[in-house]
């Protein structure tokens, strides 16, 4: 199984192979497993004695005996032999279990998954009913009905491992049989026979994939203990348990005979479950997107940086000649151009610009909060009250974080931690500063949820984040935020997974708490309206650069720079009506012809 | 029934509330109670209701996705109830969907051609040298390049992908679309070609559309008329103008006046 993946990861990406080598253990599991499996193949051609001919006058012998390279066992058999051979009938039967399994498994997984209801809760409780033995107990079971024999070993230690794909695979079915494209496949006029097995099973693939090459270890590991109590290959056959079986006996006298077969079962085994590990990190896409590098606790930050000399700390925050990017091999990405604007106390910035445009990489650079690998700041500074915050050191620009500049997050479901209820979440942020008990550090948080809104705080303090509606979930959001007394927030697309009414109510409450607390307020969106109800200055990003930024009456009446003015157009306003789209219709018009051209 | 591309006639749809296997019965959810709409031939009736109206819910059983708990539906004048009844390609190649999601709904494992393929072959009817030429007309149809056909989902833009999506959609020869939000996921520059595009596809191919959308400056953009859903009702419904410059329901109103408007900063 796992040479089978090898060469096609060479084949469809180069890159997947080189990760796969960058992984030291994996790369050394490749080479040894090669090398076990080029000599098992080649068993019939090499000059080997016969491995059943018993010799009983040269038993025993020891390894290095000449002809004998590692001795003889207590019938008088060639031990290298019968290793060889007894290594293509492990890998052999642990290949085909593993095929068996993955199969089965796969389907009741697949059908279980996607059909749900009863059909599922009938599969799964059978192979719960499975599972609830312990699995040698179960295979010794089948064994014994079957009769001994290594294809009823297979059969046995297949069966066994069914349970282990089945749920897999039904968990992740289950996650996919939702997605919009499942449902787009049915209206396109498949039935469900066809949309699981041509829809849902590609993407399924990669998993049962990864898990079958974390298995095969397993099942030849699995194999050889059968066969060690006999109940697997039968004499005269060699395999790599009955080898250590019938060792068993001459353990002291003669230690080579048990030993050389378990050595074999142990490189094996080692050997596939290294570079299962390694397969299954570079197929699994959320570790190939780096889940697995811990991101360091600040941005990186490039040694030589150009940073403009530094000036007097007229404004709250100052942020001149940003250049934050992303590193991917050897080549960087510039996400932020040269990014320069100010922010006074008591003011709001809107930055606005299209997905993609930078913006909240801007946002998260002003703390280093970009998560690096990949991320790095090339140039540029960012003044704090007059203090460039990218020259501190890691502690002083974490301590930063949360009490000098707070961020509030577009889905709060996402940025609250299901589990904890919201008030000790709040709390939480409090201690994170200021070293309070936890009944006052409560009792703050309480007041923080009375002052964005909450009704019947108290009460509302005890829920998790999931018994709170979207809108009351981003006022826990914001009161997080407020925790410590801030200098400026900054606000990442807040209401864009709001319903409008309650958007309406959360803008209020930023431009109330601006108002009352003199914060300064940067505000991420993407939204011309939300810009024009709660933003004194407005900036437009466009790919990384700040094309234009100004007042916001000045930006909105009158846009000098072409971006801003189509950006201003494509914003559907009330009372419009059919009009917009005749409006916006020019604009759009001789890109229209190049596409068709 | 003629003149009439959707009827929907006092249709409710709940979910849960079935008997558990000791006794007792799940917690009943009324996702839409009531609900009675037509769409003329030709029209584009939007359904407004913020997250938790009942108006996806009312999008997925008139393309069959879901099945109504009662009312009746009528698409094209033939009753959904038979329709369904005839199997599951009877509904695609009446009325077909958009999802909200572009991306999410195009299979991240197949081409745009395999994607574009299935509808063309199983509703559509079209035979092998036939099915490419449509694909090419198609994709002319939403102004995508020809190239566009070898390559996967993830390697276009948001706006790009809903319209592969929508030349899916256009490929069962369907003459109603259900547009689930079909635009709220895009940027407002992307959000504003596509709402062009519909508009011109609409004219181009005579089509009918039911446009569900919360963003209330978009839907009177586009729309004939506007039905507004709230808690699984209709509380309104009227032509656009009418509906935009003088709202009779409470909640209408409160929906008109949370709407943010440029013009907030120029007024002061």
């Amino acid at each position: 199984m796992s040479v089978a993946i090898a060469p096609e990861i060479r084949s469809t990406r180069l890159t997947s192979w080189q990760l796969l080598m960058t992984n030291r253990l994996a790369a050394a599991g490749l080479f040894v497993l090669v090398a076990i499996l080029l000599l098992a193949a080649l068993a019939p051609w090499l000059p080997l004695p016969n491995p059943n001919i018993t010799d009983q006058p040269n038993r025993l012998h020891p390894p290095f005996s000449p002809g004998h390279l590692l001795g003889t066992d207590h019938l008088g058999r060639d031990i290298l032999s019968r290793l060889l051979w007894g290594t293509r009938v492990s890998i052999l039967v642990g290949l085909s279990a593993t095929a068996i399994a993955a199969f089965f498994g796969s389907l009741i997984g697949l059908v279980a998954g996607y059909t749900g209801g009863r059909v599922d809760d009938v599969m799964m409780r059978l192979i719960d009913m499975l599972m609830a033995f312990p699995y040698i107990l179960l295979a010794l079971a089948i064994v014994a009905v079957l009769g001994p024999g290594l294809l009823n070993a297979l059969y046995a230690i297949a069966l066994v491992n069914i349970p282990f794909f089945a749920r897999n695979i039904r968990g992740v079915t289950l996650s996919i049989r939702h997605r919009e494209f499942v449902d787009a496949a049915r209206l396109s006029g498949k039935g469900h026979t066809a949309v699981l097995f041509t829809e849902v099973l590609p993407n399924v693939l990669p998993v049962i994939v990864i898990t079958m090459s974390t298995t095969v270890g397993w099942m030849i590991l699995e194999t050889a203990g059968l066969s060690f109590l006999g109940l697997g290959a039968q004499p005269p056959q060699a395999d790599l348990g009955s080898m250590l079986g019938q060792g068993r006996a001459q353990l002291f006298t003669a230690p080579h005979v048990s030993m050389i077969p378990g050595l074999m079962i142990f490189a094996l085994v080692m050997s596939i479950n290294l570079l299962g590990d390694g397969v299954r990190d570079v197929l699994d896409p959320r570790l190939r997107s780096g889940a697995l590098n811990r991101p360091m606790p600040v941005t990186s930050i490039e040694r030589e940086r150009e940073q403009p000399a530094e000036r007097p700390g007229a404004a709250l925050l100052e942020v001149d000649g940003l250049e934050t990017g992303f590193r991917s091999g050897r080549s960087l990405t510039l996400a932020v151009k040269g990014v320069s604007f100010r922010l006074d106390r008591g003011e709001c910035l809107g930055l606005i610009g299209e997905s993609g445009s930078g913006k909240s990489v801007t946002a998260l650079s002003l703390l280093g909060l970009v998560a690096s690998p990949p991320g790095v700041i090339r140039n540029g500074a960012v003044y704090l009250g007059g203090r460039d915050v990218l020259a501190q050191s890691e502690q002083q620009i974490i301590a930063q974080r949360g009490a000098r500049v707070a961020y509030v997050f577009q889905d709060p479901l996402t940025t609250l931690h299901p589990l904890y209820r919201v008030a000790d979440q709040i709390a939480e942020a409090i201690t994170a500063h200021n070293a309070l008990g936890a009944s006052e550090a409560h009792a703050r948080a309480v007041a923080l949820m009375e002052t964005v809104g909450i009704r019947n705080a108290r009460e509302r303090a005890s829920a998790y984040p999931h018994e709170l509606s979207g809108g009351q979930r981003q006022r826990i959001g914001i009161a997080m935020a407020l925790a410590n007394d801030p200098d400026v927030i900054v606000a990442d697309e807040p209401t864009t997974a709001l319903d409008v009414t309650v958007q309406a109510r959360i803008l209020d409450l930023l431009r109330t708490l601006r108002r009352e607390r003199g914060l300064a307020l940067l505000l991420i969106t993407h939204d011309f309206g939300v810009v024009a109800q709660v933003c004194d200055r407005v900036a437009v990003m466009k790919d990384g650069e700040i094309v234009e930024q100004g007042d916001t009456r000045a930006v909105l009446d009158a846009p000098r720079h072409d971006y801003t003015r189509r950006l201003i157009a494509c914003v559907p306003e009330l009372g419009q009506g059919r009009r917009f789209l005749d409006n916006v219709r020019p604009l759009f018009a001789p890109q229209r012809q190049e596409t068709e051209a | 029934m003629s003149g009439n591309a959707i009827v929907i006639d006092n249709i409710t749809k709940t979910f849960g509330g079935t008997r558990r296997l000791f006794g007792g019965r799940t917690h009943a959810v009324h996702a839409v109670r009531g609900v009675s709409i037509k769409v003329a031939e030709g029209e584009t009736l939007a359904v407004v209701g913020e997250s938790g109206s009942g108006k996806s819910t009312l999008a997925r059983m008139l393309v069959g996705l879901e099945r109504p708990t009662s009312g009746h539906m009528a698409i094209d004048g033939r009753d959904a109830a038979e329709l369904a009844g005839t199997g599951p390609r009877a509904f695609g190649r009446m009325i077909q969907y958009v999802f909200q999601d572009p991306v999410a709904s195009l299979n991240p494992r197949k081409t745009v051609e395999q994607i574009l393929d299935v509808p063309l072959r199983l509703l559509a009817g079209h035979g092998g040298p036939d099915r490419k030429r449509r694909m090419h007309q198609l994709l002319d149809a939403v102004q995508m390049p020809k190239d566009t056909l070898e390559r996967y989902p993830h390697e276009f833009s948001g706006g790009q992908a809903q319209r592969i999506a929508i030349a899916r959609a256009l490929a069962a020869s369907a003459r109603i679309l259900v547009l689930d939000e079909p635009v709220s996921a895009l940027d407002v520059s992307v959000q504003a070609q596509v709402l062009i595009l519909l508009e011109d596809l609409k004219a181009e191919f005579a089509l009918s559309y039911l446009f569900i959308s919360h963003d209330l400056a978009v839907v009177e953009s586009i729309s004939d008329r506007v039905a507004v859903m709230y808690q699984g009702q209709v509380v309104e419904t009227g032509p656009s103008e009418r509906l935009f410059a003088s709202p009779q329901h409470e909640y209408t109103k409160t929906l008109l006046m949370s709407a943010p408007r440029l013009d907030h900063a120029r007024a002061g």
